[in-house]
């Protein structure tokens, strides 16, 4: 059996290697492929604090992975069209520098985060699976109807929104922009798994009884956890709204909800390097599938029965011989 | 606004309040007795349009159609329970959330490569066509006011079958003690694929009854079927009787609310601003009932079970 | 008689039909061990889960530490200072033993909010919950998955978290239920050294080790109290005999 670790290892050298010769070879679009898988893992990471540690099995992360870009769609095309930005009260300036951007997408999803968790949280199991959904499902029709911002036909942004010192039109370096991003994401999620927090969360997730006869309150554990892990998500959603320069309902489809939990069972559920394993895998599948048939989500479909119904520790799971969190 | 539009919206409201009901009924009852979230009903939702709208176009009957609609979903469903769905009884809600999106995948690839990506219509036969006309003038669709009937015919034929057969009861059991009812000698997993066909069938009728209305294609099912979640949040899980009135709730307030939203909003709005933010709001309406409902009762209003 | 630390006063559950308590007055004196006895569906869980705040009574209240904690609910009471085992150890079965205990600790500290420092490397709270490990001789197996501990490891290791809090009253549901002979042996010496840091609230159908621990026995019968005193009292109650053996004894 192989030891997390060097799996992990292997893992990100695995995506730098794939990355030094996409720029050798000048192949942009393969470092296309790879901003997205990175972009997908960071979603996943974020999904992965509710769903891994907590056991929060949230099928709306779409809400926050939206709300996300919907904060860089909105604010770049205030930007685009120098038209400030009406909030009743007061107007706010549309902008085109990412580190803003970032800043107001993770706020919104934060606070869209707290509010469905609050409601969400009130019940456990399948209601709150049925109930995640629905309110993930309330925000794509809501942009589907919101006719300002495009609507069903979504907001194109023409050119890439900037960070400090990066020329992020070049695909290497909005690549690093994004990998940075999930290093730190890991990062956070791997000091926050061993902190007395993720060892609070774990338990609630176990046994919540036991938590509330120790003097603390799972649920509000829970809530936190739900918070940061929107949060995180909805940065996500923000730098993919970049890569594509687009936005649009589709980013709150509830197919998405489920593809980042079917990239963390991937991987490995609550295993760190869970959804960058499940992220690489399954752009890796959407492509080599793809190509071969119109219909690659047959099969994608049956190899998720598979891993369900025979490996439930996922890839990781599989290597190291340990099985996952049980959610 | 007239007294006979609000007439014609509240059957409109109805009328799919009804259908909601169909796919509501057979998730609320494998929820009950199973134990099992099924994502993948809505799958069944669209194989039972699309077989409507294959046999409707070879033979040209309605009826046929309709019966199509039945034993294709009730197969597919029977089928899909003894292959996959049996293994996930009493495993982890995010293993049944996996395997059933799963299938929803292959269903919906399988659907995709048979038919095709272009939608399918199924027409409303002659006699079903046209209006009707009701009690103080209203003209109204004859094919809508079929549904609203025939949907309320299941909702008795359900509770009959519930509260009065045998099987209906060995179907209760199973919900309160699924070892008692086999110590009983009955078969459970036999029961468990009845149950599951005839949740699949209902599925399925929906299906085919709304394709006449609206086109037949790939992914018409999840939409629906996510509605009939809130529809069993609201009415709580197991609960045929929340199942029904959790469906007309949603099924009015959805219809209800994109009519009348973006009225109520031009008396204090100017038209075209009034006209957004009413239909903005009336598609989330729904939500923010099922929103009301879960800080009033966590579980439903007829739920007994978290 | 001093202040009880902890007090009933008349509480009262009902389900349906079922009274699964009656009007149930019962009080724990410091130093003492109270045992509550009483045969299956007499209502001892439902006290239990009453004292600790996870159901609410129809009626009545529960007083600890002379305060009226009736309103408060688990959480709350834990931080009051009532610590709890439970019948079927409630432990984090993927976690390791230091990890479950360090949850008591984290929970005695009132402090789940912090995000960073790797909890392991926290002294404070894992000296805490050594010293826990350490009294119910689970030391040497504190790396250990709690999964693959003995049943009779769980047990100690369901005290060892609830010792963690360092409570002023324990209120522990059969922490003898599923040893064998020589480990409810241990188990009882245990508990005997234990009510002199607080008392000990005990339900318990092993009779072996009430007897040996009880000072005072409460005896439940159909939800209602049919006889409280000494563990003599006990013995030559007519009523309890009659409720335990049937109405010939």
């Amino acid at each position: 059996m192989i030891a997390e670790r060097w799996i992990n290892g292997t893992v990100i050298a695995g995506i730098l290697a794939v990355l030094a010769y996409a720029i050798l070879a000048d192949e942009p679009f393969t470092i296309t492929l790879l901003t997205r898988v990175t972009i997908l893992a960071l979603a996943a990471v974020g999904l992965n604090i509710a769903l891994g540690i907590g056991g929060l099995v949230s099928l709306g992360h779409a809400a926050f992975f939206g709300l996300g870009g919907y904060a860089m769609g909105i604010l770049a095309s205030h930007a685009q069209t120098f038209t400030p930005l009406d909030l009743g009260l007061f107007t706010l300036p549309g902008t085109k520098s990412m580190p803003v951007i970032w800043l107001v997408a993770v706020i919104i999803s934060a606070l869209a985060a707290w509010i469905i968790g609050l409601l969400s949280l009130r019940t456990t199991g399948v209601y709150f699976i049925m109930i995640t959904l629905a309110f993930g499902q309330m925000f794509f029709y809501f942009s589907i109807s919101w006719s300002a911002y495009g609507g069903e036909d979504g907001l194109s942004i023409y050119v890439r929104n900037g960070f400090p010192g990066v020329n992020t039109l070049v695909p290497a370096q909005f690549f690093a922009v994004c990998f940075v991003a999930l290093c730190l994401a890991l990062v956070l999620f791997h000091r926050l798994q061993a902190s007395p927090f993720g060892l609070a969360l774990n338990a609630a997730r176990q046994v919540p009884e036991r938590v509330e006869t120790v003097g603390l309150n799972p649920m509000r554990l829970k809530l936190v956890a739900f918070i940061i892990s929107g949060a995180i998500t909805g940065l996500a959603g923000a730098l993919f709204a970049d890569l594509n320069r687009f936005v649009s309902p589709t980013m709150f489809s509830w197919q998405l909800s489920g593809e980042l939990i079917v990239l963390i069972i991937i991987g490995g559920v609550g295993r760190l390097m869970g959804p960058v394993i499940g992220a690489c895998l399954f752009v890796a599948l959407e492509h080599w599938l793809g190509g071969l048939t119109d219909f690659w989500h047959i099969w994608l479909g049956v190899i998720l029965l598979v891993i369900v119904l025979f490996a439930r520790g996922g890839l990781i799971g599989l290597l190291t011989g340990k099985e996952g969190a049980h959610v | 606004m007239t007294t006979l539009l609000f007439i014609e919206q509240i059957l409109n409201g109805l009328q799919f309040g009804v259908m909601l009901f169909l796919m509501a009924a057979g998730l609320t009852l494998i929820f009950g007795v199973m134990g099992l979230i099924n994502l993948a009903h809505g799958s069944l939702y669209m194989v039972g349009a699309f077989a409507a709208a294959a046999v409707a176009g070879a033979t040209g009957s309605f009826l046929l159609a309709l019966a199509a609609a039945l034993a294709a979903a009730a197969v597919a469903g029977a089928l899909v329970e003894i292959t996959v769905i049996r293994r996930l009884y009493g495993k982890a809600h995010l293993d049944q959330v996996l395997a059933t999106f799963a299938l929803i995948l292959i269903f919906s690839e399988g659907t995709r490569w048979i038919f095709g990506s272009f939608p399918l219509f199924l027409d409303i036969p002659d006699y079903l066509s046209g209006p009707v006309s009701l009690p103080g003038g209203i003209k109204y669709p004859l094919y809508r006011l079929a549904l609203i009937l025939i949907g309320l015919l299941v909702a008795a034929g359900l509770w009959w079958l519930t509260a009065r057969t045998r099987i209906g009861i060995q179907i209760r059991a199973g919900e309160n003690d699924r070892e008692m009812i086999a110590a009983l000698g009955v078969n459970i997993s036999a029961l468990y694929t009845l149950v599951f066909a005839l949740g699949a069938a209902l599925a399925g009728l929906a299906g085919a009854l709304v394709g006449a209305i609206q086109s037949v294609q790939v992914g018409m099912g999840e939409p629906v079927l996510i509605l009939a979640f809130v529809v069993i949040v609201i009415g709580g899980i197991g609960s045929i009787k929340g199942a029904f009135i959790g469906a007309i709730l949603v099924g009015l307030t959805d219809t209800l609310g994109g009519i009348f939203l973006p009225e109520l909003f031009k008396i204090f709005m100017e038209s075209g601003a009034a006209t957004q933010t009413g239909s903005a709001l009336a598609s989330m309406a729904v939500y923010i009932l099922m929103g009301v409902v879960l800080i009033w009762r966590p579980t439903g209003l007829f739920g007994a079970r978290a | 008689m001093s202040e009880p630390v902890l007090a009933t006063h008349g509480l009262c559950k009902r389900f349906g039909a079922l009274s699964a308590t009656d009007n149930v007055s019962i009080d724990l004196q410091p130093g003492e061990i109270h045992a509550v006895i009483g045969p299956n569906g007499a209502g001892k869980s439902t006290l239990i889960a009453q004292i600790c705040g996870g159901l609410r009574p129809d009626a009545g209240r529960v007083e600890l530490l002379g305060r009226d904690v009736s309103q408060l609910n688990t959480k709350a009471r834990a931080q009051q200072g009532l610590g709890r085992t439970f019948q079927i150890s409630a432990l984090a079965m993927e976690d390791t033993v230091l990890e479950n205990a360090i949850l008591g600790a984290i929970g005695a500290a009132g402090r789940p909010w912090r995000f960073w420092r790797p909890v392991l490397k926290d002294t404070d709270l894992r000296e805490r919950a050594m010293a826990a490990l350490e009294r119910v001789d689970l030391t040497e197996h504190a790396g250990k998955r709690t999964a693959d501990l003995s049943h009779g490891q769980r047990r100690q290791l369901e005290v060892a978290v609830a010792l963690t809090l360092s409570p002023k009253v324990f209120v522990m549901d059969e922490p003898m239920a599923g040893l064998g002979a020589e480990g409810s042996k241990q188990m009882t010496s245990f508990l005997d050294g234990l009510r002199r840091e607080a008392p000990i609230l005990l339900v318990e159908h092993d009779m072996d080790a009430v007897f040996a621990l009880a000072d005072r026995i409460t005896v439940l019968v159909y939800g209602r109290v049919i006889a409280t005193g000494s563990v003599k009292d006990i013995r030559q109650s007519a009523a309890v005999k009659e409720a335990y053996l049937g109405e010939s004894a």
